[in-house]
């Protein structure tokens, strides 16, 4: 199985001059394929510039990055091909939609990748499906959908790539509840089907407790906790103190307990909530 | 990558050439733009390096920066230097040789007035915020008003492309990275592929700058812009003691030049 590989990464930006600031440093991790990982950290906390590594995009200025047992910077061609492995989806990724059809727009990343007509045509519609863009909308320019219809669109442009990695930073940034819990849905669906990684980058702590199966959280460039969601959110201070938050559930479990309420188990998702208040409820300790 | 750019950089401080007024570095710069093409002699290119570098040394102007600056020029400063080189006539060094000593004179100095010349610009770029700058000419330029010249129009928009080139240069960054992401190619191709393979970066880029337009329209619209007739100013332009010394000095400057020159020295 291929995995996603770090080792002692360290980028330090504008090295040499006065401006010289050390995003991450030192950074060795794992991820197996087809693990579903919340990335998260506050603004500046270096994860945007971590998801840069993975797909070659930054350079470390030490260490190395392993994607299926190759080092992803080993040469140029190498670095070329990883982008298409480890697909990377930006912030408001609608800004860098550019062509005249939606179809074209989707078929750019398959067409850098320089395949045959007929597998470009599959994989867009694929993509389009999977992300909930209907065939019908192919021959519209981009620019004129809707803020969620174009967000998307950007985001099946990466997906048509077929990468085994999928990495998206804040995929639902300025989208209304009904469009976030579309795209989380949609990158849920895409994972089962095709058991890809995904690498989430959010500080929305509710959608990563619902999403992912480990929690990476950094905090000035370290890696500060990395573990299964339980774990992490049984340490509330410490996500505070990193200028985090807890997920609702998790914080509002934390008030009932602190007010004498005995919940059972680890409690981060509405479900759990429920779950622990009927349970207290039924054994009358509340 | 894009960020090593330096495009009239400003580097704050508190210094006497940081505090004059900008219309008085404006008008200074123009002294000294012409005393520098009235040098002829060594002499006065000596007199002009000394004030020059008097005045870099005044706005704590690191010889550095200036270098920095210089950089993009190279090509057309060692162009005109070895033209001179080889296009003056004169007593040639070696019998039979083009190069003469009047040529090489001539490079020497016409080499020293491009330099002079990039650095006085630079010295009022690197000591005044180009608010001041634009606000400075405006003030400067006022009377053409009177003619129908929209002068507030034209210096705000001066400073509002000053204000975007940053904003701009970041985003064609993520819009760069975004679209390699996706696997373009912007380093290998021939000069057609690669001019072709701009367009992804383009397109959004104008989307994204008519975009910020309109924002920062509606924006100041909601704050009641409405040109710039009896528009007041926060901060006040006075000219100070200082100002009226610097031009007394400029114009000390400029006719020593001259009289240098009326002497053939």
């Amino acid at each position: 199985m291929p995995e996603l590989r770090v080792e002692a990464l360290t980028h330090t930006y504008s090295a040499g001059t006065p401006f010289q600031k050390t995003a991450i440093e030192n950074i060795t991790l794992t991820i197996p394929q087809g693990q579903m990982v919340g990335l998260l950290g506050h603004t500046g906390s270096g994860k945007s510039t971590f998801i840069q590594h993975l797909n070659a995009l930054l350079q470390p200025t030490s260490g190395k990055v392993w994607y299926d047992g190759k080092d992803i910077n080993a040469d140029k061609f190498a670095r070329r091909d990883i982008k298409g492995q480890v697909g990377l989806v930006f912030q408001y990724p609608e800004y860098q939609l550019f062509e005249e059809t939606v179809y074209k727009d989707i078929a750019f990343g398959p067409k850098n990748q320089r395949l045959s007509e007929q597998e470009i045509d599959e994989r867009v519609r694929e993509a389009a499906a999977f992300v909930g863009v209907e065939e019908s909308l192919f021959e519209r320019s981009p620019l004129e959908l809707s803020g969620g219809q174009k967000r998307r669109v950007a985001i099946a442009g990466v997906i048509a790539m077929r990468p085994g990695v999928l990495i998206l930073d804040e995929p639902t940034a300025g989208l209304d509840p009904a469009g976030c819990r579309q795209i989380l849905d949609n990158i849920r669906d895409y994972r089962e089907k095709t058991g890809s990684t995904v690498i989430l980058v959010s500080h929305n702590m509710d959608d990563a407790a619902r999403m992912a199966e480990r929690l990476i959280v950094f905090d000035h460039g370290h890696v500060a906790m990395d573990g299964s969601p339980e774990q992490v959110f049984s340490r509330p201070e410490e996500l505070v103190a990193i200028g985090l938050n807890v997920p609702h559930a998790a914080a509002i479990a934390m008030a009932l307990r602190q007010r004498g309420v005995r919940l059972e188990g680890s409690i981060y998702t509405h479900e759990q909530l429920k779950a622990a208040i009927l349970g207290a409820k039924e054994a009358g300790v509340c | 990558m894009l960020k090593d750019i330096t495009l009239g950089q400003f580097f704050p401080g508190d210094t006497i050439v940081h505090r004059l007024d900008p219309r008085t570095k404006i008008v200074l710069l123009i002294v000294y733009i012409v005393a520098l093409f009235q040098a002829v002699s060594w002499w006065s290119y000596a007199l002009v390096t000394l004030v020059t570098v008097l005045a870099m040394t005044l706005g704590h102007i690191k010889p550095k920066n200036i270098f920095k600056g210089l950089k993009p020029m190279l090509f057309i400063i060692v162009l005109t230097a070895l033209l001179n080189i080889f296009y003056t006539q004169g007593t040639p060094i070696v019998e039979g040789w083009i190069i003469t000593w009047e040529g090489i004179g001539r490079s020497v100095q016409m080499i020293l007035r491009i330099v002079l010349l990039i650095t006085g610009t630079f010295l009022l770029t690197y000591t005044t915020s180009p608010i001041a700058l634009t606000d400075g000419l405006e003030k400067l330029l006022s009377p053409l008003k009177r003619i129908g010249v929209p002068v507030h129009e034209m210096t705000l928009m001066m400073s509002m492309a000053l204000r975007f080139i940053p904003t701009l240069i970041e985003e064609t960054d993520k819009i760069m990275s975004a679209q390699k992401a996706r696997g373009a190619d912007f380093e290998t191709g021939s000069l057609v592929q690669r001019a072709k393979a701009l367009l992804p970066i383009l397109v959004p880029l104008f989307v994204s700058a008519f975009r910020r337009a309109d924002e920062l329209a509606v924006a100041m619209e909601s704050r009641c812009y409405h040109g710039g007739d009896g528009r007041t100013r926060m901060k006040q332009m006075k000219l100070q003691g200082i100002d009226y010394a610097a031009f007394a000095l400029g114009a000390v400057f400029l006719a020593a030049v001259i009289v240098l020159r009326h002497f053939g020295l």
